[in-house]
């Protein structure tokens, strides 16, 4: 690619204007990131403070720190904030609003108001959920199922989903901003196969936000329509049916899972490419599989629901269907295997996250299999071994990529460089304390363990002690980036314009970068990752 | 800690394993994947750790261009996967039918979910709580329903598990090899409770469980409370006596063919009867009117299933001639 020529003196972004007002209304991309990032970093910390009590009250078979209902109202807590307030816009709105115009060459995304609407928006909807855990919670489970939800529950059922139904019109919003940016706003010469992975990835990811997102919008507000209003939908009493809300509600939820990995998988290949200094294996397969996984993904919601009733057929089709889009996520990591063959590898924090991830995210997906498996899903469903499968690939998989993304854009972000050890420490310790927390789930779950049991039977109180103990290290690994990161924005050491020497047109304008980008539009004239070949 | 090596040997020696007429099939599944996979993650975790110590930034060893074309490779992955996908797909379809599919003379067994409490009935109308009581080697099969949100009937050691959905009832099957005591968990979150909605399989031999049922014999079962619902909430006026100009006598009704005003026929069956009460005007007995109301409200699942109990006896007790009393 041809570099731009460096920017003159334009002030970057972060200095133009530092009053609150400014930020609260700007309609540049990279602010609105900051914007997305300060926001979802705060609900993690509630999420993980939900999960760190419960993994305290799990120490003991017998619950003697908090009643059921308490621990009910925090696996919701938990589920719902996790998944709608920080899974689901952690790389797209953060790292993909401040990257992926860089990368394309723009100045702006297509829709720049529209980007900061959606940021109130999802702030709105965020506040709602806080209201309905604030004024007693819910104990419903993120996955609202009925007629508990509709009917039986007695929590703050209504302003909950309220809350993500509210905050699914950002998701929406930003999926349509995404593709809009990434047909009409490409550099000259940057045709779709010269895309970097990750613009493909967030294409992929905007497609199943703007395609699934409104059915979850029409679940909820059907929820929330017998709920408040005694119409029967799918409480049997009111003439509805309950199987309905599961096929609705898994129609959005499982390509949710989706949103959550693909962006990490595109986050992962430019992490591989970079510090391999080589150019991604079989990139057009890559692109494809991400597509790919992306329309397939919407095919396979039934396997939620091997258990449930549904048809026998329809289970058949549904298992060989999980299996099929389990073939480009193989796929994917071959490929990332094969990257690093012949590479010139260095082992800064960014990549070791991506290592955690090639680990975690390929237990996660074989495990997945046994799922699929029709006969042998029937023993594990609704297990702690769904419980460690999910997290691997969400927490091993998604959180890996976003926190190895971070590090690996910070110094174009925040314009100075982190401290080098502390951070590998930090890859390392997340990774072992995953582990740690999760592994011994596959156990439990396999010995039966039901999920969202409170009080569990004393034969599996070894594991969950193992567990918590992981958790314990998790919690340490996560806060140790907030030190060194805030430590980095105040101290650090300006970072130059391309610090790990990458390809992608991010690199080429200053750290951070000006409030327009570039100063000339940028031309590409070659592939990506155009890394020096082998014989280099 | 101490509990860990049980866990881990558990895992291995298969403690659980074999409990059911199921579980070999499944574990052996189980296996076969853990193994697989095990063998695929390692191959390629060697794989990667051989290329970061080989190609680290700054070591000497030659940078090869790959022999064969990428697409190559891409075909050679995709084929391989999804031979070895295809296989595990056939092997669970496979198990899993069997599961749907109830061996002949399996013992009916009715479950009723509430929360947070298993309420069992045997086909002989006696009651259980939290427990059931079942021969090794006869298949039992479970008609499952509930009485408020969704539950899951699971047995770990079994490898069974279903969900209960209020509404309709679901159908399960298991059949115990070995005596033993084997936990029921509800594996659907059901509310405040769920953690507490357990009970136990208690698996025994043949002699052991007639003991048990000899034992058991009370008059509050199912059938007695059945057989006393029949009459208060008025199934007896219309159903019962010489009369048969309102309503069919059900005297002998249980499994034989009845022929339906729409000129079709239906077995009559637990689900047949059970409809008959809760949604009487959907499938009408040849030659009578749609008269009678629905009991759907009136009376509950758990009152329902006692009549079904009771109804369902009707034939040993008193066939076709018991008509004029």
């Amino acid at each position: 690619m041809n570099p731009a020529p460096p920017t003159s003196v334009a002030e970057d972004y972060l200095s133009r204007d530092r009053t609150l007002r400014s930020w609260l209304t700007t309609t540049d991309h990279k602010r609105i990131a900051i914007l997305y990032l300060i926001a979802i970093t705060g609900f993690f910390a509630v999420a993980a403070t939900a999960a760190a009590l419960m993994r305290w009250e799990l120490l003991s078979p017998r619950g003697d720190l908090m009643v059921s209902d308490i621990y009910n109202r925090l696996f919701t807590l938990h589920g719902v904030t996790m998944v709608w307030f920080f899974l689901i816009p952690s790389i797209p709105t953060v790292l993909g609003n401040f990257i992926l115009p860089l990368m394309i060459g723009a100045r702006d995304v297509a829709f720049p108001r529209l980007n900061l609407a959606s940021w109130y928006i999802f702030m709105a909807g965020g506040a709602i959920t806080l209201f309905a855990i604030v004024a007693g919670g819910v104990d419903t489970g993120w996955t609202f199922y009925t007629p508990y939800s509709s009917t039986y529950a007695n929590g703050n059922v209504m302003a909950m989903a309220a809350g993500v139904f509210v905050a699914g019109f950002s998701s929406i919003a930003t999926g349509l901003n995404f593709i809009v940016t990434i047909h009409t706003l490409r550099a000259p010469g940057l045709t779709w196969f010269r895309l970097p992975l990750f613009v493909w990835s967030l294409y992929s990811t905007s497609l199943i936000l703007v395609l699934a997102t409104p059915v979850l919008a029409v679940t909820l507000a059907l929820i929330m329509v017998e709920r408040g209003l005694g119409v029967g939908v799918f409480d049997p009493r009111l003439g509805g049916d309950p199987l309905l809300f599961q096929h609705l509600f898994w129609f959005y939820s499982h390509p949710a899972v989706y949103i959550m990995i693909l962006p990490g998988m595109g986050v992962v290949s430019e992490l591989v490419t970079t510090f391999a200094r080589k150019r991604i294996f079989g990139y057009r397969i890559m692109a494809l599989a991400t597509l790919s996984i992306a329309l397939l993904g919407f095919l396979v919601w039934g396997h939620h629901m091997f258990v449930s009733s549904q048809s026998v057929y329809a289970g058949l089709v549904f298992s060989l269907l999980s299996f099929l889009v389990s073939v480009p996520s193989a796929i994917k990591v071959f490929n990332w295997t094969a990257t690093l063959r012949g590479g010139s590898i260095s082992f800064d924090a960014p990549f070791l996250f991506a290592l955690g991830f090639l680990a975690l995210f390929t237990i996660g997906g074989l495990t997945g299999l046994f799922l699929a498996t029709l006969a042998v899903d029937v023993h594990l469903h609704d297990t702690y071994f769904v419980v460690a499968h999910f997290h691997y690939i969400m927490v091993g998989g998604m959180v890996m990529a976003y926190m190895g993304g971070f590090h690996y854009w910070w110094p174009k972000i925040s314009g100075r460089l982190f401290p080098r050890r502390p951070a590998q420490v930090a890859a390392i310790t997340i990774f072992l304390g995953f582990n740690l927390t999760f592994f011994p789930q596959f156990i439990l779950g396999y010995l039966g363990m039901p999920r969202r049991f409170h009080l569990y039977p004393p034969e599996f109180h070894t594991l969950n002690v193992i567990s918590t103990l992981g958790a314990a290290v998790l919690g340490i690994g996560y806060v140790m980036p907030l030190v060194y990161f805030a430590w980095s924005a105040l101290r650090g050491q300006p970072a130059p314009n391309n610090p790990w020497h990458a390809t992608g047109l991010e690199w080429t304008t200053p750290s951070p970068p000006p409030e327009h980008n570039f100063d000339r539009v940028p031309v590409v004239t070659g592939p990506p990752y155009d890394y020096p070949g082998p014989d280099a | 800690m101490n509990s860990l090596a049980p866990c881990v040997l558990g895992m291995i020696d298969g403690s659980m394993a074999g409990a059911s007429r199921i579980g070999p099939a499944v574990d052996a599944i189980f296996w076969s994947l853990t193994i697989t996979c095990t063998t695929v993650a390692l191959a390629v975790g060697a794989y990667i750790a051989w290329c970061l110590v080989r190609y680290r930034r700054g070591s000497a060893a030659p940078r090869p261009r790959p022999r064969w074309p990428e697409w190559w490779w891409e075909t050679i992955w995709i084929a391989a996967t999804s031979v070895i996908f295809l296989a595990f797909y056939w092997a669970g379809a496979r198990v899993y039918l069997r599961m749907e599919e109830p061996p002949p003379g399996a013992v009916p067994v009715d479950v009723v979910g509430r929360q947070w409490m298993w309420d069992i009935r045997h086909a002989d109308g006696r009651r259980e709580f939290n427990a059931l009581h079942v021969p090794v080697g006869q298949p039992i099969q479970l008609r499952l329903s509930s009485e408020d949100v969704i539950h899951s009937f699971a047995v770990p050691a079994f490898r069974l598990k279903q969900d209960l959905v209020p509404g309709k009832t679901t159908v399960a099957w298991f059949e115990a090899m070995r005596p033993g005591r084997y936990p029921i968990y509800c594996d659907q979150y059901c509310g405040a409770s769920h953690s507490e909605m357990n009970g136990e399989i208690v698996a025994e031999t043949p002699a052991d469980f007639s003991a048990w049922a000899a034992q058991t014999r009370d008059g509050n079962s199912s059938l007695a409370r059945g057989r006393r619902l029949f009459v208060l909430d008025g199934c007896a006026g219309c159903h019962r006596g010489a009369d048969r100009r309102r309503a069919p006598s059900l005297d002998g009704l249980y499994g034989r063919t009845v022929d339906l005003a729409d000129g079709g026929h239906v077995p009559a069956d637990d689900e047949y009867l059970r409809e008959s009460i809760a949604s009487p005007g959907r499938r009408i007995v040849a030659g009578y009117a749609a008269t009678m109301p629905s009991y759907d409200g009136t009376l509950g699942v758990t009152d329902i299933a006692d009549l079904v109990v009771y109804l369902r006896q009707l034939k040993a007790a008193a066939p076709r001639v018991a008509s004029s009393r």
